[in-house]
């Protein structure tokens, strides 16, 4: 056993690692990146030679990491929450068909979007799926749930759905690590039709997954994440899920009166809860994201004003717990410090001074001085703080892929021009089958690639589009005369503007690739390469 | 033992290195601790925090409760007096002179100084100018750590040793800097709290 200080997404690298992984498929995604990229730094992972590399999209990952488990390995496929959108059509399924090597798939939330769009609560999709979901509440968890994890995946033949969230995966703290076991070697399931989703086949599975509804509330009935305390102020019983739990504890550091049920892994282990419900006169639903326990517990029709939490206002409906919430739901006074508003404003995130994206949009801005406002279909990236001022360039910005798809159907409408403003690695991710729409109708667009050749956004990853663009483009069909390359930079910017001018005036689909490094990147890659002139 | 140790500043400052100093040493002592950073969209040009926490017993809570910290470091003073909600009555607040000024309706300077020098425990301190007199100017968050040594509940040797460790890679020059930049700042640091005491 070693001892290790790790990140919440670090815990789950190792202990993947550990626990006999061959493989991790991810898209990068804050807070879920910096499990992938342990993995990739891991020296030990490089000599067993567990693939690492990015996925084009979470999608392609999840379907991977299914591939991989189908040979009998131990795969993993990690993403945000809305990557899990994404790969939901290959989750679910993924359900039916069952795993044969141990499948994780580690969707990391975002209560109070630090920086996402939503904050949906992926336990949804494990219910969904009518899989078993696991959700740590601390470092420790998070490495040992790796192995639960893969146990319970090979044991019951299902993906296992890990849930963590933004401050769990972000936040350090000491690791006890186990024996490590081996990886598994290729072994092909039993039954060759297993994964053939063919009606008659599927009907079958799925009857096998209901069946398996029974072994999965056991196994969370007995779970070693799933705990019940009990109390003797029986006023009140706590159901405490997740990173919840912390946050009850922190408010009794010598040790919670109520009986408390901690939730941790789901199904919900129904008979603790009965239990909690017949013995405690009230019981308050502590969970972080969305009301998900609550709402089952609740049903349709309870009016026994009985069960307490998110849905009646005892804790605030949306957004992030923390301790003070959790004590003011409990009843406490909390005693806050002075804040100093007249000291402080609101510092929002900016383009880095010197980055592509300014250059590109004072270009794109001052093309579209002579059409309407409103015409700027954009997307998720570093560019999407286009959004404020200076800028004010882009009017949308939805969920990966949507710029090049919304100008689509705006234009199909009578907007024309319509602008779609889309990043590299977005454009891998999601917008080229959008874009293929465009070229059969050649629907009259004009899509700005931000081309600064890398995943800026999340912290510099390479980019799947990098040197592949134009011949993406051209393949998808996109015409020639219409598929431009510029330079963001303020010496071409009359050039950029007399040719984006022209392409928006054109009454068909253009392509305008605005390609310039990003300038973190560049500076990284100048660093490394000193570095190693040096070493 | 225990101690919540609110650190802030702008993306890029250095808190992560002063979280990994004090980390280091909290360790090495056997402490429990827990230290949650922010990553993602707020680092580019954004505000920074991250929250320590260090103590005997086991930490529950990855985030200080508001009204609880016992200090705030704050690499840049706006900054710093973004988290007073969580220091307690008698916490301290070791701030940075230095505005990193980057949106428009930035407050006025001396305001904002004024606000940080009227809590009770507090020391405003010009990190440039010490850390440029005796190391380098990149050393301002050292600087400021060594001006809040006395408040982080660990040994002091044991902040410098850590120093000693988490920059051996960049070597011997560049551990010693950091050791002057946090003696200076323990001396400044040291001169203020007796003159206010
Ligand atoms: C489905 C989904 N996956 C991942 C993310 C996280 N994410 C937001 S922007 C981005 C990358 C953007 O890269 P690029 O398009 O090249 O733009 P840049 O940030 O480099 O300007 C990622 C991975 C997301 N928001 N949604
Ligand atoms: S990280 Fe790169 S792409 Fe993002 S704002 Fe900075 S320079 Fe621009």
């Amino acid at each position: 056993m070693k001892r290790m200080m790790l990140l919440g997404d670090e815990a789950i690298a190792q202990g993947a690692l550990d626990a006999g992984l061959s493989g991790v498929y991810a898209y990068p995604g804050t807070p879920s990146t910096e499990i992938t990229e342990y993995i990739q730094r891991s020296a030990e992972a490089k000599t067993r030679g567990v693939h690492s590399q990015w996925s084009a999209n979470e999608k392609t990952a999840m379907e991977s990491a299914l591939g991989m488990s189908y040979a009998g390995k131990r795969a993993m496929a990690c993403m945000k929450h809305v990557g899990l959108n994404v790969a939901a059509d290959g989750f679910v399924n993924a359900g039916i068909t069952g795993a044969n090597g141990g499948l994780l798939v580690v969707s990391a939330d975002d209560p109070s979007m630090h920086s996402s769009q939503n904050e949906q609560d992926s336990r949804y999709y494990g219910k969904f799926a009518l899989i078993p979901t696991i959700e740590p509440s601390n470092q420790q968890e998070a490495y040992d749930a790796m192995f639960h994890g893969f146990e319970m995946s090979e044991l019951h033949g299902t993906p296992v759905l890990v849930r963590i969230t933004t401050r769990l995966a972000h936040s350090r703290a000491g690791v006890a690590t186990q024996d490590k076991l081996g990886e598994n070697t290729l072994r092909l399931p039993d039954n060759k039709r297993q994964f053939v989703l063919l009606p008659s086949i599927a009907r079958k599975n799925y009857d096998t997954l209901l069946k398996k509804q029974v072994a999965f509330d056991e196994a969370s009935q007995n779970s070693p994440f799933n705990a019940y305390f009990d109390g003797d102020d029986r006023s009140v019983g706590i159901i405490a899920c997740g990173l919840a739990y912390n946050y009850l504890m922190e408010n009794y550091p010598d040790g919670c009166p109520h009986p408390v049920l901690k939730v941790c892994q789901y199904p919900v282990p129904r008979l603790h809860v009965k239990k909690l419900f017949d013995e405690c006169a009230s019981i308050l639903v502590l969970e972080e994201g969305a009301p998900f326990v609550e709402e089952q517990l609740r049903g349709l029709l309870d009016e026994s004003g009985k069960i307490r939490g998110r849905m009646d206002g005892t804790v605030p409906r949306a957004g992030e717990l923390n301790p003070n919430i959790v004590a003011r739901s409990l009843g406490m006074e909390v005693h806050v410090g002075d804040s100093v508003p007249d000291a402080t404003v609101p510092r929002p995130p900016e383009l880095c001074k010197g980055c592509p994206h300014i250059d590109s949009y004072k270009a794109l801005n001052e093309a579209l001085l002579k059409y309407d406002e409103g015409r700027v279909f954009s997307d998720i990236g570093c560019y999407t703080l286009g959004a404020l001022p200076p800028f004010n360039s882009i009017n949308t910005c939805v969920d990966m892929g949507a710029s090049i798809t919304m100008a689509k159907g705006a234009a199909d409408a009578g907007l024309v021009p319509a602008v779609a403003v889309i990043g590299d690695s977005t454009f891998t991710h999601s917008g080229i089958t959008g874009l293929l729409d465009a070229v059969i109708e050649n629907t009259p667009i004009t899509v700005f690639i931000l081309d600064n050749e890398t995943t800026g956004m999340t912290g510099g990853q390479a980019s799947h589009a990098r040197g592949r663009l134009e011949d993406i483009c051209a393949g998808l069909g996109v015409s020639k005369d219409h598929l431009l390359v510029l330079e963001p930079l303020a010496r071409n910017h009359a050039a950029s503007v007399e040719a984006i001018a022209r392409e928006l005036a054109h009454p068909g689909l253009s392509v305008v690739v605005q390609r310039r490094e990003c300038i973190i990147t560049a500076a990284d890659t100048r660093k490394e390469k000193r570095e190693e002139a040096q070493a | 033992m225990n101690r919540d140790i609110i650190l802030a500043g702008v993306g890029g400052q250095g808190i992560l290195t002063i979280a990994a100093v004090i980390g280091y040493s909290a360790v090495e002592r056997g402490l429990f601790m827990k230290q949650s950073e922010v990553h993602g969209m707020s680092q580019r040009g954004g505000d920074v925090s991250s929250h320590m926490r260090i103590s005997d017993r086991e930490v529950h809570s990855d985030l200080i409760p508001e009204g609880k910290a016992d200090l705030i470091i704050g690499i840049e003073p706006m900054e710093a007096l973004r988290h007073t909600s969580f220091l307690k009555p008698d916490g301290w607040i070791i701030a940075n002179k230095k505005p990193f000024v980057n949106v428009t309706n930035y407050p006025d300077f001396e305001l904002v100084w004024k606000r940080v020098e009227e809590h009770s425990n507090s020391i405003l301190i010009d990190g440039e100018k010490i850390a440029r007199d005796v190391a380098n100017a990149k050393a301002v968050n050292i600087v400021l750590l060594g001006a809040a040594s006395t408040h982080v509940g660990l040994p002091v040797e044991d902040l410098e040793n850590a120093i000693r460790v988490m920059f051996a890679r960049k070597g011997d020059a560049i551990v010693d800097a950091n050791l002057r930049a946090f003696a200076a700042g323990q001396k400044f640091a040291a001169e203020k709290e007796a003159v206010s005491a």
